[in-house]
């Protein structure tokens, strides 16, 4: 059985967000680390290597140092890395990274896809659903748990107020949630083979099935009309009172004042 | 594959109108679909076209008129046996084929648990682009301001969102595709208050459902058990986070909710603790909230956090860290021990209650 996995090298937000003084992003400043929702997803696909022999291959698409992210994931134990890197290929809003991951996947073989629901950067929860409308696979998003069964899966698909117990038939592509799974750590040895690995590159040219009118920044529908930082509404007050009693009747002055009770 | 390229003026001007996927589970509508008809309604007057509701199902002819009343000019229905429960396949060859065959200009969908999962689906199925998670619609330039040698159009859908876990918010334009997609955040928009006896002009659609390897088959269907009030409702919210200590600690934040006719909200970190369920969670990865007074008791003030409860009327932070960033969005805050100001509190404004 192959399973691949789609990860994706994102800032992390958690060491404080960086801007430049355009107001955009300074993604250089920023440390970076495996996106949590994918690492949950290739966490899901290690299991089905212990459980069931699975070879697991990770790819990623981004600028070459992207590379980083599948060593850090072959050192969890995934047997091998596409990095999927082209300058035409930047600047892509969720339909042409869908596209190119599709022509990519295209090139490969798999049973089953497997990606994070969403990425800490964008938010958007699209390119799953969109490869796997790209490629005609059955979809399940919002995965909590993945059995296997025969040729088929068994996933239980969170809802706003419940879940689904869904089956697909294989090949099929499962967005996985970080509530799926504690990821494992990197291990020496893993660490060592990843340092050995080798790390297929994917061009523009080997893409199978990709118009040029489908990628990079020309081939993305949406456009940026405007970004900045957040303007946030200021801080209001803050006391430090003397004791409970003072907090108190601060607290029910000031709700008496805005006719709050 | 599907494959897109910008399409001319006269292909953009063969769609028309606003329409909105009205979401219903269990044949009950979810109220992010009024929600989408007060938006695709603001909308649509700005574009002198009518909003349309799209409602998909098995069954569901009885919800037209509660779409009627919330402010749909006209219901497409998609009835079929397959419909019954959602499943990507069958929704989204549903909404993508009445896209194809009546062609709107702008497709608003939820951002639930099924819209994250519809929208894109159907986005690449009918080749335009799609925004997510928006927070803000508006109808204007692209560019927003004339650059020299390239064509400014008009009345085009601006879509604002945020980026980064909130840190950041980028408006979004789809100027050579159609229709204009976004999903769009539940608690965020203004549903339009309800007009008894409204009609909505309907219309019955079927492309025809024939299962492919694309229908996964729906083995359990399971329900959250709960008769937990959704705290999108709320008026007041009392809300903990991890400073609270532990789940029986949160009796505490309870009683002083029971006093005020509020409920009890969260941040993720009590979720992660097992302390109390998802539902619960205000935040990036659960619920906006917009109350009239939100508490914020033991929470530090993870932006992620912030991004959920922001826009609530008056915030009151306790917190025991002078420099926790909850303190940075709160109207009013004490720094403190939650453990004696909230009882003391609670005493307090039962007293005051029963004074007035």
């Amino acid at each position: 059985m192959k399973v691949i996995v789609c990860i994706k090298q994102v800032p992390d937000t958690k060491g404080g967000v960086q801007f430049n003084p355009d107001g955009t992003l300074n993604r250089a400043a920023m440390l970076t680390i495996m996106n949590p929702d994918d690492k949950a997803g290739l966490e899901a696909a290690l299991r089905l290597k212990d459980q069931y022999g699975a070879e697991v291959t990770v790819l990623t698409m981004g600028l070459p140092k992207a590379a980083d992210v599948l060593q850090e994931a072959i050192a969890m134990g995934a047997d091998k890395g596409v990095l999927v890197t082209d300058r035409v290929l930047g600047g892509a809003d969720t339909w042409a990274t869908s596209t190119t991951i599709a022509g990519a996947l295209r090139k490969l073989e798999y049973d089953l896809v497997i990606t994070g629901r969403q990425a800490i950067d964008g938010d958007t929860a699209q390119v799953g659903p969109q490869i796997a409308e790209h490629l005609g696979l059955p979809v399940i998003s919002y995965a909590q748990e993945i059995k296997l069964d025969g040729d088929s899966v068994i996933v239980k698909r969170q809802y706003d107020d419940g879940y689904h117990m869904l089956k697909a038939k294989m090949p099929c592509l499962i967005t996985a949630l970080s509530e799926l799974n504690e990821p494992r750590y990197m291990t020496p040895g893993g660490i060592f083979d990843a340092v050995n690995a080798e790390i297929t590159t994917l061009g523009r040219a080997d893409l199978v099935d990709v118009d040029d009118s489908n990628i990079g920044l020309k081939g993305s529908p949406t456009k940026i009309a405007r970004a900045s930082d957040k303007v946030r509404k200021g801080a209001g007050e803050k006391i430090v009172p003397d004791s409970p009693e003072d907090a108190v009747s601060y607290i029910v002055g000031k709700l008496n004042e805005k006719h709050a009770i | 594959m599907n494959k897109m390229g910008a399409m001319n003026a006269e292909e953009l001007a063969k769609y028309k109108g606003v329409f909105v996927f009205a979401q219903q589970v269990d044949n009950q509508l979810s109220g992010i679909s009024f929600e989408l008809i007060g938006e695709g309604k603001r909308l649509a007057e700005q574009l002198d076209t009518q909003v349309t509701a799209v409602l998909i199902g098995s069954e569901v002819a009885g919800l037209v008129d509660e779409l009627a009343a919330y402010g749909a000019d006209k219901v497409i229905v998609v009835d079929d046996p397959e419909l019954k429960n959602y499943r990507t396949e069958p929704y989204a060859h549903a909404l993508a084929s009445v896209i194809n065959e009546y062609k709107p200009e702008i497709m608003l969908v939820g951002a639930t648990a099924i819209g994250r999962d519809l929208g894109p689906t159907v986005s690449a199925r009918v080749a335009t682009g799609l925004t997510a998670d928006c927070t803000l619609l508006e109808i204007g330039d692209f560019p927003v301001n004339p650059i020299p040698g390239q064509e400014q159009k008009h009345n085009q859908l601006l879509m604002t969102r945020p980026a980064f876990g909130g840190n950041t918010i980028a408006t979004i334009a789809c100027p050579d595709n159609r229709p204009q997609m976004a999903t769009v955040r539940p608690g965020v928009m203004q549903k339009l208050d309800r007009v008894e006896g409204a009609k909505a002009e309907v219309i019955n659609y079927n492309p025809g459902f024939t299962p492919n390897n694309k229908y996964v088959e729906i083995l359990e269907v399971a329900k959250a058990v709960s008769d937990i009030k959704d705290i999108m409702d709320a008026k007041i919210l009392v809300s903990g986070g991890r400073g609270v200590g532990s789940a029986e600690n949160f009796k505490i934040l309870e009683e002083l909710a029971e006093v005020l006719g509020g409920q009890v909200s969260c941040s993720r970190a009590v979720v992660d603790s097992g302390w109390k369920p998802k539902e619960l969670q205000v935040g990036q990865t659960g619920k906006t909230v917009r109350p009239s007074l939100y508490f914020a008791i033991g929470i530090s003030g993870a932006i992620q956090h912030v991004a959920g409860m922001e826009e609530s009327d008056i915030i009151v932070a306790i917190n025991k860290d002078e420099d926790a960033p909850i303190f940075d969005v709160a109207d009013y805050g004490v720094v403190g021990d939650l453990n004696k100001i909230v009882p003391a509190l609670t005493e307090a404004l039962k007293a005051e209650i029963a004074a007035k």
